[in-house]
């Protein structure tokens, strides 16, 4: 089932009525997402993704725009109405039900045609927890359950009527870092298995990126980009998407382009053909550094984190507009932690220029 | 725990406290178990200086086989059964509707309030005054001069008037009116408590309910009701042990005869039964009536608790 969004739009009026301090928390947000795929929506908090997944489960009505579930405007359909499964941020379980008890409710209040007998009932019960492995716990209360586990539960009943959309506020907030890897690989494993089409709410950027089919990156209730993980992380549209995508994060600096090249502040780091002459901000991942000795860009070295497989440098320079420099080098490369500076060329794509008052991308 | 030093400051702090709870609560408690046990006893045999008294159960024998207190006991239960499950379920029922509404919450959470602060002797009044009939009732050429509110309603809608709590009034009439007048006085303090229990429900249940397209009816038996349990079983235990202590409500509706006019005392509770024994001078007998009445509550509620250790989650 593919989710339209047309135009959506969520006001909150002021609280005070003489005051216009109204607040648009997703503004004229369009979107199709395709049929059976995994989408994250990612932002930091307020940026109206939460608000978005609450307008597409019901619970929130839009002040402006459509909602399509297929070919079908559910924009003025009740939550009951819309089939969906929904995992609340803190799950929502029952804490008076079982688990099973839980995983049965939406099941026993069909109604008409989609009504089935008992038997049919903890068959399916019992094929959802299965799907999240909990088939041990169904006589369990919640309060008995840990939080990976509850969770799980959560999903299951989102699962067990087979919603045509399944959402997911936030799930993986309230589990710690272990249980979170673990659970993000099991719910890309689920949403495979069943084929819902799938809409998850994070703030979290790698967690967005890591199973996603595809991420929207929202801000202040505008859409910012759209697209494939790898994507948007190689090519961000600007300065915000770049800075919100990746970990450690890019790091900024002060530029100007003179001459199709590219100055950080008197040395010519780059060539940037096309590009026309003006003062820009640069983007650089920390995996677009080359140690280099004759290398162009000098910084300040100030420490050097090893960690296995690669090596993090610290280092400063004064055109950085973060007060550090991280970058990430493949451990084969030696490193003299003694020497007061270090010398780096830098890789052409994976380097952005963003306009300085818009923070727009500027191509070359 | 405070330094022992300290304790004595705290046991100061306590002591006017302690002090008055021992004179007037704990040793009339005391009091009232010994007098159970003396037979004949009676302040003023004892002020007198002569001791006839003896000690054994005479007075529970004596109180058990009264008429008056058999009659007082079914008055009670019979009063506990209808209005502590009546005024419940109608608690819960307005609680809901009143928490489900946004204009006017306010002002009608207001007006179900307004009986808990107003004088049961004076509400019963006004509900005599509402089920009285005034004129010559029972005569051969009955002369009647006013119905009664309700009696006007009744009659308003075709059917006939009905003597409720005049002389010659029939027991179940008297009934009626105590329950519906006990029922509607025991409200208030059950919308309140029901009310902040359901204003702490987290509302995502209900969100996670309407996600599972759950039925208005589903929602509140399957939901409301359960995660209100533990307010709901706090209702009814102290709506019984208020329901065996009933005696004002009667005092209001039907004065000190406790009855119709020809037939005083017919709906006499355990607690007038005791008032009414102090009245006559047989403390021995009030003392033994008031220890059976704290044992029947004493059960009940021992009941009310293993019931709700079942049915109550959390």
């Amino acid at each position: 089932m593919k989710i339209v969004l047309k135009n959506l739009t969520k006001v909150f009026p002021s609280r005070n009525k003489k005051s216009n301090d109204e607040v648009i928390a997703v503004n004229n947000f369009d979107f199709e997402i395709p049929d059976g795929k995994l989408i994250g929506l990612l932002g930091p908090s307020g940026c109206g993704k939460s608000t978005t997944l609450y307008m597409i489960s019901g619970l929130q009505k839009p002040t402006g725009g459509q909602i399509f579930f297929g070919d079908d405007d559910v924009t003025q359909l009740s939550t009951e109405k819309r089939g969906i499964g929904l995992v609340f941020q803190n799950y929502a379980l029952y804490p008076h039900m079982t688990v099973k008890q839980n995983i049965l409710f939406p099941l026993q209040n069909l109604k008409g045609a989609d009504k089935m007998p008992k038997e049919k009932m903890l068959e399916q019960a019992y094929h959802a927890a299965k799907l999240v492995q909990i088939e041990d716990l169904m006589e369990r209360k919640p309060s008995e359950l840990s939080g990976g586990q509850q969770q799980r539960v959560a999903i299951a009943r989102a699962l067990v009527k087979m919603p045509r959309v399944l959402l997911l506020d936030e799930p993986l907030s309230n589990l710690d870092a272990r249980l979170r890897l673990q659970t993000r690989e099991e719910i890309r494993r689920i949403q495979k298995e069943t084929g819902i089409t799938t809409v998850f709410v994070t703030h979290d950027q790698e967690e967005a990126m890591s199973i996603s089919d595809m991420i929207v990156v929202m801000k202040l209730g505008v859409v910012q980009q759209i697209g494939e993980p790898q994507s948007v992380y190689d090519s961000p549209a600007n300065l915000f998407v770049a800075k919100f995508l990746g970990t450690p994060p890019i790091n900024v600096f002060e530029g100007e382009v003179k001459n199709e090249t590219l100055y950080i502040g008197d040395e010519a780091v780059l060539s940037v053909p096309g590009v026309a002459s003006q003062p820009v901000t640069v983007g650089i991942r920390p995996e677009g550094f080359q140690l280099d000795p004759m290398g162009p860009l000098k910084c300040r070295l100030s420490n050097v984190e090893v960690m296995g497989r690669d090596v993090s440098i610290v280092s400063k320079h004064e055109n950085s507009l973060n007060p550090i420099i991280r970058s990430i080098i493949n451990a084969d490369h030696k490193v003299d932690i003694a020497s007061e500076f270090v010398s780096y060329s830098l890789k052409p794509n994976k380097v952005f220029l963003f306009h300085k008052e818009t923070e727009d991308r500027i191509f070359f | 725990m405070v330094e022992s030093k300290q304790q004595w400051k705290a046991w100061l702090y306590l002591a006017p406290a302690i002090v008055l709870l021992l004179v007037f609560t704990v040793w009339p408690i005391i009091n009232t178990v010994g007098m159970a046990f003396m037979e004949g006893y009676s302040g003023l045999t004892k002020a007198g200086g002569e001791a006839t008294f003896k000690i054994g159960l005479g007075n529970f024998i004596h109180v058990v086989g009264h008429p008056d207190f058999q009659q007082a006991m079914k008055n009670t239960i019979l009063l506990c059964l209808f209005t502590v499950p009546l005024s419940t379920i109608l608690a819960l029922l307005i609680a809901v509707a009143l928490n489900a509404i946004k204009p006017l919450r306010k002002a009608l959470q207001t007006i179900f309030f307004l009986p808990y602060v107003t004088n049961s002797i004076a509400i019963g009044m006004v509900f005599a005054a509402m089920f009285n009939v005034i004129g010559s009732i029972g005569t051969r050429r009955p002369m009647i001069i006013s119905y009664g509110v309700v009696n006007d309603l009744i009659r308003a809608f075709g059917g006939n008037w009905i003597n409720w709590i005049n002389a010659g009034s029939e027991y179940w009439a008297n009934m009626v009116v105590m329950v519906i007048y006990i029922v509607w006085n025991a409200l208030p303090f059950k919308i309140l408590v029901l009310l902040g229990g359901l204003q702490s429900i987290n509302k995502q249940y209900y969100d996670a309910a309407k996600v599972d397209s759950t039925p208005r009816w589903r929602v509140l038996t399957r939901i409301t009701v359960p995660l209100l349990s533990p307010m709901i079983a706090y209702v009814v235990i102290t709506g019984f042990i208020g329901g065996f202590k009933e005696y004002t409500s009667i005092v209001g509706i039907f004065g000190e005869n406790m009855g119709p006019a020809h037939d005083a005392g017919r709906l006499n509770t355990m607690v007038g039964l005791i008032y009414d024994s102090l009245e006559m001078d047989n403390q021995g007998g009030a003392s033994a009536a008031a220890l059976i009445l704290f044992g029947i509550i004493l059960i009940v509620t021992l009941i009310n608790l293993q019931v709700s250790k079942k049915r109550v989650h959390y």
